[in-house]
């Protein structure tokens, strides 16, 4: 596969501080990528520099054999960008904000209607082609969004944290969506702070943090770093801070995360640990209610690489202004 | 494609979104139309004379209205981004943005003209210079309005901005009193702005005076602001969207 994105040795700085250091990696022809990291790790800026509606500081971003600094145009002739904020015209109908885009994106007159109609049957949005843009739910703004990018036919298809703001169905919808979409050939690159997202959907992922590329690899590949790595699971009835300092006292204990009433517990000695452990929680009069033994997931992989709690990444950004 | 075209798409999806948005009513059409309605009611044989005035007044108000919106609500609802990502470069999206305007401030100053002629008896000499007054003098007063709003974040911060530039305008450029008529050195100051030109280009074309400089002086002078604003606008537009985004 030949690689339609390469990007080399970006950098970005903003207000004094390096939010792009150094990054270097490239996309193949027809994957889906993705770049997973917490608010703020400079997902959003490399996307937008690779785009051409950012300047970096210094690196190269070639896309589709064009540098982005050098032929801008020729580069955003080739992909489509769904922003994280759904940004269409408010005035403009579904229909008219389509065939605005394809008339922009010097899609040929007599096709404009056809594209837009066709594009409006995919995403089930026919019945709202004559409504406003401002004047349609989230999920169908969202869609409408994609439909947009989607209009010139790009090679390549930027999503910056797709599903960010969407219902439970929406989300699923999306994701199907993006699936149909590689299968047509696509290269989809998106950032994400979900991890079961970039899981389910990328062939491979950059896991970004504070600037940094910190591995790029397939799920699998991440999810093996980890594997020597066992993961004990248990549900009490209530968790006391005696019990968690207890806990993280014990050696052999790589790890220790504490949700509601759960507790995972990482560990390479999951024979040696597991009595000692149900002794300790036992000794502090909490009652388990379940115990599991798991392996290793994307977010384990991810924990260890980064350090980071998990729910680090469940905060999602404040939204912007604008018509969401 | 030509580059024209994509400005012709942008200037046309301008004048269909934006039309009945308040500021634009408010500033663009009511403050105009307030303005002939008061000078004809006061006396409405004297309006003759402040006719040429009135239109040029219009045509600055309507489209430098029209160039706030087009660029500030864009910035603010971050629809402007959707230009930058498309294949157009920045030339193109500032004419396109000032075409729109122009077309905007063009269809009210002769909504406005039309009116006054015939209700004042007035006859129109030079037909095409007269044209070509309005063309130019449109462009120049859009640019001009982008150049003042591409800096600010609000509709509201644009109009007022606006108004910096343009109330002064009505008292120094000839619609109510000749420019000769002023004391030293406010005719300096006349002679740098556009409207004055707009306005003596009109005078000459309207009414049966002779005017401050020659017609086709205005005709060039007014393609010279529209030369210099573009370049400038241009210039201001590409530093603050490479600051912004």
């Amino acid at each position: 596969m030949n690689d339609i994105i390469q990007v080399k040795d970006l950098t970005k700085v903003y207000g004094g501080n390096l939010a792009i250091d150094h990054i270097s990696f490239h996309v193949r022809d027809g994957e889906v990528f993705g770049f997973l990291g917490p608010n703020g790790a400079g997902k959003t800026t490399t996307i937008r520099i690779m785009v051409g509606l950012t300047q970096p500081g210094s690196g190269t971003v070639w896309i589709d054999g064009h540098d982005i600094l050098k032929e801008p145009v020729e580069v955003k002739k080739t992909i489509g960008l769904v922003p994280e904020t759904s940004n269409l015209y408010g005035e403009l109908t579904a229909l008219k904000n389509l065939i605005y885009q394809a008339e922009l994106y010097e899609v040929p007159k007599k096709e404009r209607r056809t594209r837009a109609f066709n594009l409006l049957e995919e995403f089930s949005l026919k019945e709202h082609q004559e409504k406003p843009f401002q004047a349609l739910s989230r999920g169908l703004k969202r869609r409408l969004t994609i439909a947009a990018a989607l209009v010139h036919k790009p090679k390549i298809l930027f999503l910056d944290e797709p599903t960010t703001g969407l219902d439970v169905m929406s989300a699923r919808g999306l994701r199907k969506l993006i699936g149909d979409l590689k299968k047509k050939g696509v290269t989809i690159f998106l950032t994400t702070h979900y991890i079961p997202e970039a899981e389910s959907l990328c062939d491979r992922i950059a896991v970004i943090m504070k600037g940094k590329i910190r591995v790029i690899d397939t799920p699998e590949s991440i999810k093996a770093q980890v594997k020597e790595m066992d993961v004990l699971e248990i549900g009490l009835d209530r968790i006391t801070e005696d019990l968690k300092n207890k806990l993280f006292l014990m050696e052999g204990i790589e790890k220790i995360l504490i949700s509601e009433n759960r507790i995972r517990l990482h560990t390479k000695t999951l024979d040696q640990i597991t009595p000692s452990v149900i002794q300790v929680i036992e000794k502090q009069g909490a009652k388990i209610e379940m115990i599991n033994t798991l392996s290793p997931t994307l977010e384990d992989a991810f924990i260890k690489i980064t350090g980071l709690d998990s729910d680090v990444m469940k905060i999602d950004k404040p939204m912007k202004t604008g018509i969401e | 494609m030509g580059e024209i075209a994509k400005a012709y798409f942008i200037a046309k999806k301008d004048m269909g979104a934006y039309y009945l948005k308040p500021p634009l009513i408010s500033w663009g059409l009511m403050l105009p139309i307030v303005f002939v309605l008061a000078f004809y009611f006061r006396n409405p044989a004297g309006i003759i004379e402040v006719v040429p005035g009135l239109i040029g007044l219009t045509l600055l108000f309507s489209c430098t209205s029209m160039a706030a919106i087009v660029i500030t609500f864009e910035k603010r609802i971050g629809a402007l981004e959707r230009l930058l990502l498309a294949p157009l470069n920045f030339r193109t999206i500032l004419f396109g943005k000032s075409l729109g305007s122009t077309l905007f401030g063009l269809m009210v100053a002769v909504f406005i003209t039309l009116i006054l002629i015939p209700l004042m008896g007035l006859s129109v000499k030079h037909f095409w210079a007269f044209v070509l007054i309005f063309i130019f003098s449109g462009l120049a007063f859009s640019l001009l309005g982008i150049l003042i709003s591409v800096g600010v974040k609000e509709v509201f911060e644009a109009m007022t901005m606006s108004n910096f530039f343009r109330f002064p305008m009505i008292f120094l450029c000839g619609v109510f009193f000749p420019v000769s008529s002023m004391p030293y050195p406010l005719p300096i100051l006349s002679y740098l702005l556009p409207l004055t030109y707009t306005v003596d280009g009109l005078k000459h074309c309207m009414l049966e005076e002779n005017g401050m400089i020659p017609l086709y002086l205005d005709l060039l002078i007014l393609l010279g602001f529209v030369f210099l604003l573009f370049s400038l606008s241009l210039f201001i537009f590409k530093k603050r969207i490479r600051q912004e985004f």
